[in-house]
């Protein structure tokens, strides 16, 4: 591929803009680095740390430029279709701005806010130190972030990928997919995805093995039991897409006949394999956003969760149907009537136990003293919105009426109406309500309340009229409309709604900067008056969570002590053994982006020489002699005594 | 996590190794999707030979019969490892470590000269869906072994380095697991590719 081609879609204006202000914004980083000379601060402080908290703080960071990126795709598909024939996108820009919405809000947005929000919070709510392996948690970071950064530049150098965020095969063929957009579309998700599974391990072990004395499974905070949950759909679930991944590239890179048309390949093979991870990775951003609004919702109307058994019999049956539903994503493409007939009904199934969740959270909030704070928002307007989610989702199950929805915009406001009030208002709870512990400040809670509104209103009048447009026919992913079709009206709507929507996220980012200037310092480590035992500790976390381990008798130990005016926490300090900071994960993850990107492009002798670099930094990490290191009891008890703010 | 429980093995004895073996044992599960997938795909594709070959007329039964018989051995090989590991023969556990890579090298000539006789009788992992299905399968095992044989050549040299110590006791006793499990795999290839495929 010559120079000429690589920068093919620079030659298109708004992606060269969008490429310079790339550049402008990286140049501007590294001369401020330089200048304030704080190069050795973020090395030493975040780049290398293995601390849960430090590296649930990066995933979140990071989930938000990704949020930024797949927030303007969005505007820009809204903006193309809020007037019949508008000419702003081509169909090709069209066509890899709604597949890189897809990618990047789902794998590179919603999964690492999600397993940030499970770095900082599940080590201390069941009161460990951090989590199992702290090495492979800051690998598994860094290879999202590759990941991330793979699919990113891919729109500047060779072209993104265009075939839909599930890319169906033969579509996504060599044939009919020539560039190297889905090449990159194969190694970003794939490399992201080794990490998640690292994260699933990691996490399982943790929760399985690390709980304070005294915590058994049934006394475990909800969030705790959602991420356990989760990570064993993780564990089960990614392989398929390792699998379905590594067979993309084999047919697309070195002309195998797995998915082909012809020598008895089977395109929807790739459909089934993509949806069999890709179901349950529904699950994996719903169900610890279900935690979330659990913890939210007890905290803030002061009763403990209604139904707790229930709650979690309910997750382990959703996680259990979620492998068994895969084929209602295709009841058009021509099985019979039997298997039809069979996906519909474990798929209705599922509103079952999620239905339970629904009224358990409500009967929380009976007889309750309900404070609405900016979590509380989110939690309140999430449990209507995603119902209408919900029914709608009903609605599609039905095979036989399916036909009639299948493609259309009331799929897609069918699942931005699950997505929206469930994951992201459950993250934007969660980062709501846990910010404190991590900075030791508050969020505004005017500005958080104003975000709210905008985003709760702004996503309702954007994705609202895409029921009704969806009904009408209007079928998806389709570029442009003529005048007659009627379209025109309700898509403006729905652009407007987009807009509002973006302002309250801009709002949201604003509060960032207003409340780290203004916002009082919070000194109690338990601002919301909560319940679990991470408001036990200081904020923000000191580096080894716990001086003291605390030991649990019930549900909600540190809700009860309270109340009882114990201090779980008191106790002799000892010294505490931690993990020493590494620059490895960074750096091999830094030579597996190299390792996939020249993959994309077929240069072999390079992706050789990557290949066995990344193998050299694991013979590295068998080698290595690492011990940790240990904190003493002075710098403990100095610690404590400066976050209580003594000293 | 440097006090050692005296009460159970060396490679469970500090609270780390016990997390890397649970840890591990996790790992398995994942990887027992990947291959479970694998197979799917293999089950599915496995009459759809094109104009290429089927499986009964590639198939030779002596060299898949060598490839079981020495993998199967290896693992019985790097048991007995373990077991001296476990009674504290280092040197006994060392010779049964590398009898248990040679045979896995052995195992890995006899299937790269498989996969040669296959494409030099025509039959590439271009030719068809079944042939890209089976030398998927059957490369991603072979996979595991060669990164087995590297895996486990460096925990011997730290062994020989360091001696038997908490940590390097751990890593010999992960790697078995690893080595064991690639034995389950190769039966279920053995069984429902090779085995049903000639019948």
């Amino acid at each position: 591929m010559s120079m000429k081609e690589l920068f093919a879609p620079m030659k298109e204006p708004m992606i060269f803009g969008a490429g310079i202000s790339i550049l402008v914004g990286a140049i501007a980083i590294v001369v401020g680095l330089t200048y304030f000379k704080k190069w050795g601060w973020l090395y030493k402080n975040w780049l290398t740390t293995v601390d849960h908290k430090k590296i649930g703080v990066m995933y979140i960071f990071v989930a938000l430029i990704m949020l930024f990126r797949g927030g303007i795709d969005a505007l820009l598909m809204r903006a193309q279709t809020a007037i019949p024939e508008n000419g702003l996108l081509n169909a090709e820009h069209y066509n890899e701005i709604f597949t890189t919405h897809g990618l990047i809000m789902i794998i590179f947005m919603a999964m690492p806010f999600i397993i940030g929000l499970m770095n900082i919070v599940i080590p201390l709510q069941i009161g460990a130190r951090d989590v199992a392996f702290p090495r492979l948690n800051a690998l598994s970071f860094w290879l999202f972030a590759a990941g991330a950064g793979l699919l990113n530049i891919s729109f500047i150098i060779g072209g993104s990928p265009n075939a839909g965020w599930s890319s169906y095969f033969p579509l996504a063929g060599i044939e009919f997919s020539p560039n190297v957009g889905n090449n990159y579309y194969a190694w970003s998700l794939q490399i992201s995805g080794l990490g998640t599974l690292m994260t699933g391990i990691n996490f399982i072990t943790t929760i399985v093995k690390m709980r304070a004395p005294g915590m058994t499974l049934m006394k475990m905070p909800m969030f705790t039991w959602s991420a356990l949950i989760t990570n064993i759909i993780i564990t089960f679930a990614f392989p398929v897409l390792t699998v379905a991944l590594a067979l993309m590239t084999l047919d697309r890179q070195f002309g195998t006949k797995f998915f082909a048309m012809q020598d008895g390949g089977m395109d929807m093979l790739w459909a089934n394999l993509f949806w069999v991870w890709g179901h349950p990775e529904v699950y994996i951003v719903i169900l610890p956003a279900f935690g979330i609004f659990s913890e939210v919702i007890s905290t803030f109307s002061r009763k403990n969760l209604f139904g707790y058994t229930s709650m979690v019999f309910s997750m382990i049956a959703i996680s259990l149907l979620s492998f068994m539903v895969w084929v209602h994503h295709f009841y058009t493409m021509g099985h019979g009537v039997m298997v039809n007939g069979i996906f519909s009904i474990t798929t209705m199934l599922i509103a079952v136990p999620t239905g339970v969740k629904i009224f358990n959270w409500l009967l929380t909030m009976r007889h309750g003293k309900i404070t609405f704070t900016t979590p509380m928002l989110y939690a309140l307007a999430f449990i209507p919105i995603f119902t209408i989610g919900g029914v709608t989702g009903v609605m599609l199950a039905m095979a036989s009426a399916d036909y009639q929805y299948h493609n259309t915009l009331f799929l897609v406001a069918h699942f931005h109406y699950v997505l929206i009030p469930g994951t992201v208002f459950g993250v934007l709870a969660g980062y709501h309500f846990w910010w404190p512990k991590i900075f030791g400040f508050r969020l505004n809670e005017k500005l958080g309340k104003s975000a709210f509104w905008c985003i709760v209103v702004g996503f309702n009048v954007a994705f609202f009229p895409l029921f009704i447009l969806g009904l009408d026919g209007y079928a998806r992913r389709m570029y442009t409309y003529s005048a007659d079709t009627g379209y025109g009206p309700l898509s403006m709507v729905s652009f407007i709604g987009a807009l509002v929507l973006a302002v309250g996220f801009a709002l949201l980012c604003y509060n960032i900067y207003y409340s780290f200037r203004h916002s009082p310092r919070e000194l109690t480590g338990d601002p919301w008056d909560a319940r679990s035992l991470e408001w036990a500790t200081q904020s923000p976390v000191p580096e080894y969570n716990f001086a003291i381990v605390p030991h649990i008798n019930q549900l909600d130990e540190f809700w009860y002590a309270k109340k009882e005016g114990r201090d779980i926490t008191a106790g002799q300090y000892e010294r505490i053994h931690m993990p020493n900071n590494s620059g490895a994960p960074m750096w091999m993850a830094g030579v597996l982006f190299l390792f996939s990107f020249f993959f994309v492009f077929s240069v072999w002798s390079l992706v050789i020489v990557f290949g066995i670099a990344t193998l050299g930094f694991m013979a590295y990490r068998s080698f290595e002699k690492d011990e940790g290191h240990h904190i003493e009891v002075a710098e403990i008890e100095a610690t404590e005594r400066r976050l209580r703010g003594e000293l | 996590m440097s006090k050692e429980n005296k009460s159970v093995p060396l490679e469970y004895s500090t609270e780390e190794n016990e997390l890397k073996i649970f840890g591990f044992w996790v790992f398995l599960g994942a990887e027992i999707l990947l291959f479970a997938t694998l197979f799917s795909v293999y089950f599915a594709l496995v009459d759809r030979t094109g104009s290429g070959p089927i499986g009964k007329e590639l198939f030779e039964l002596p060299p898949v019969l060598v490839e079981t018989f020495v993998l199967l051995t290896s693992s019985f090989l790097i048991g007995l490892g373990v077991h001296a590991m476990r009674i504290g023969r280092t040197k006994a556990m060392i010779v049964f470590y590398i009898l248990t890579l040679v045979l896995g090298a052995v195992f890995l000539g006899v299937e790269i000269n498989e996969f040669l006789t296959y494409i030099h009788d025509g039959a590439t992992i271009q030719t068809s869906a079944f042939m890209s299905s089976l030398m998927t399968l059957l490369g991603t095992h072979g996979a595991h072994v060669t990164f087995g044989l590297l895996w486990g050549s460096g925990i011997l040299l730290q062994i020989k380095k360091r001696g038997l110590n908490a940590k390097t006791a751990n890593k010999a006793f992960i790697f078995s697991l690893y080595w064991h499990f690639l034995d389950v795999v190769w039966i279920f290839i053995f069984s429902f590719v090779y085995l049903k495929g000639v019948l």
